[in-house]
């Protein structure tokens, strides 16, 4: 046992990625079980680890953690990255939402069926350059501070951030109107966790690609 | 208590979002201790935790918060089975039920015999169990004998029920809501464009 949380998931970005970028930009090492074959899924839903017989699990704390908003709840509480009162938290919940739909799009996008890929990702540029993205450069622009709530680091600017470069994967240009979040995606990028987080040989995950969709739904196939 | 402004034509929504006052564009939106919060997760966390129904510590919290993802999931599976095609309700209505009775309720059915105490999580009354009691009910208008093999929360239901605040929400006049109808499938569905 080292003590550090055990993550299990695919080896992939999928639902796990956002609990891989909070830990480690609160500079918390972690291990991690890779999900191969639909066997070791089974394995772990007989072994009665899996509350709601879903992944991601998270270990932690004696914990066995499920339901990624749990999780990242959790995380953020105990690293202090969840605002300092009620109303700081719930900045932070809601901005971490919108966040949250938005990368729901993106998360669904490789399932999509391929005609209908290129609507969906019109739909996502739209939501992101029209509903979401404006609401973050308004914040920042408002308030003049390097980080969305409190003017201090938290998980809604580490959502924020993953999300930023989750969306110019696919949309290079997507930030072209948005002058604040060019700027807070630099100071981000350079804090010192989440540097060394985007750097080769983290646990960060590369984009989804055909075999990720494949075990994916070799794993889940009924 | 609380006030409530209903949305019934289009013009209402985008008068709201023309308005400035829906962040994200979408409702629920409610405007409490001078915020204005949407999305309703962040809006049910403020309110558990003002009103101390969030556990004592970050544990606590963190099964709470567990419990309530799992009762949300069930409930957006029978919150969105209106809207589906005519053609797949049977379909997903048996998996809501399949679900309901294989997945969640023995989640919480084992958890209330694991410690023996009236609550989910910490002894005491939290965000988790009213969360419970709402999805038990929900299930039951899906399949009223959904609880007959789960003794313990038929025995919760009755409880939770029985709180004076909870027991006067379910009487006629309170402001619970009842299931979704013809009428209100057509409003959300003209407002929404779908």
């Amino acid at each position: 046992m080292s003590g550090k949380p055990r993550l299990t998931y695919f080896n992939g970005r999928g639902r796990m990625e956002p609990v891989r970028w909070l830990l480690a930009a609160a500079g918390v090492e972690f291990e991690e079980v890779f999900l191969e074959t639909r066997e070791q899924y089974e394995k772990l839903i007989k072994d009665g680890v899996l509350l709601f017989q879903q992944v991601p699990l998270v270990e932690i704390d004696g914990m066995k953690m499920v339901q990624t908003r749990a999780i990242l709840s959790y995380i953020a509480g105990k690293y202090n990255l969840y605002g300092k009162d009620l109303k700081e938290r719930a900045l932070i919940d809601m901005y971490v939402e919108g966040i949250t739909d938005l990368m729901q799009m993106i998360l669904v996008f490789p399932f999509s069926p391929p005609e209908e890929k290129e609507k969906n990702l019109d739909s996502i540029k739209e939501r992101a350059t029209n509903r979401y993205f404006p609401v973050f450069e308004k914040v920042l622009k408002q308030h003049g501070q390097d980080f969305l709530v409190g003017n201090k680091f938290s998980w809604a600017d580490v959502q924020l951030i993953e999300a930023i470069l989750a969306v110019e994967e696919k949309i290079p240009s997507v930030l072209s109107g948005f002058p604040q979040l060019q700027a807070f995606k630099i100071k981000m990028s350079n804090m010192p966790t989440i540097k060394k987080f985007l750097q080769p040989g983290s646990p960060r995950k590369p984009p989804p690609d055909e075999r990720y969709v494949e075990t994916v739904l070799k794993v889940f196939k009924k | 208590q609380f006030e409530e402004e209903f949305i019934e034509k289009k013009e209402d929504l985008e008068k709201l979002r023309n308005d400035g006052v829906l962040l994200f564009q979408q409702v629920p939106m409610v405007e409490m201790d001078g915020m204005k919060m949407v999305q309703t997760r962040a809006i049910l966390s403020y309110i558990a935790a003002k009103y101390n129904l969030y556990g004592k510590d970050l544990k606590e919290r963190a099964w709470i918060d567990m419990y309530v993802e799992g009762t949300t999931d069930l409930m957006g599976m029978i919150m969105y089975l209106p809207f589906q095609p005519a053609d797949t309700k049977e379909k997903n209505l048996a998996l809501i039920i399949e679900r309901a009775t294989t997945r969640y309720f023995p989640v919480y059915e084992k958890a209330l015999k694991d410690h023996g105490h009236d609550y989910l999580v910490g002894n005491k009354l939290s965000w988790a169990d009213i969360h419970l009691l709402e999805a038990i009910l929900m299930a039951e208008e899906c399949k009223p004998d959904i609880l007959s093999a789960f003794p313990l929360l038929q025995a919760f239901k009755g409880r939770i029920s029985n709180i004076p605040t909870i027991k006067k929400f379910l009487q006629p006049g309170s402001q619970r809501k009842p299931p979704a109808d013809e009428k209100f499938i057509a409003t959300v569905r003209k407002i929404f464009n779908i």
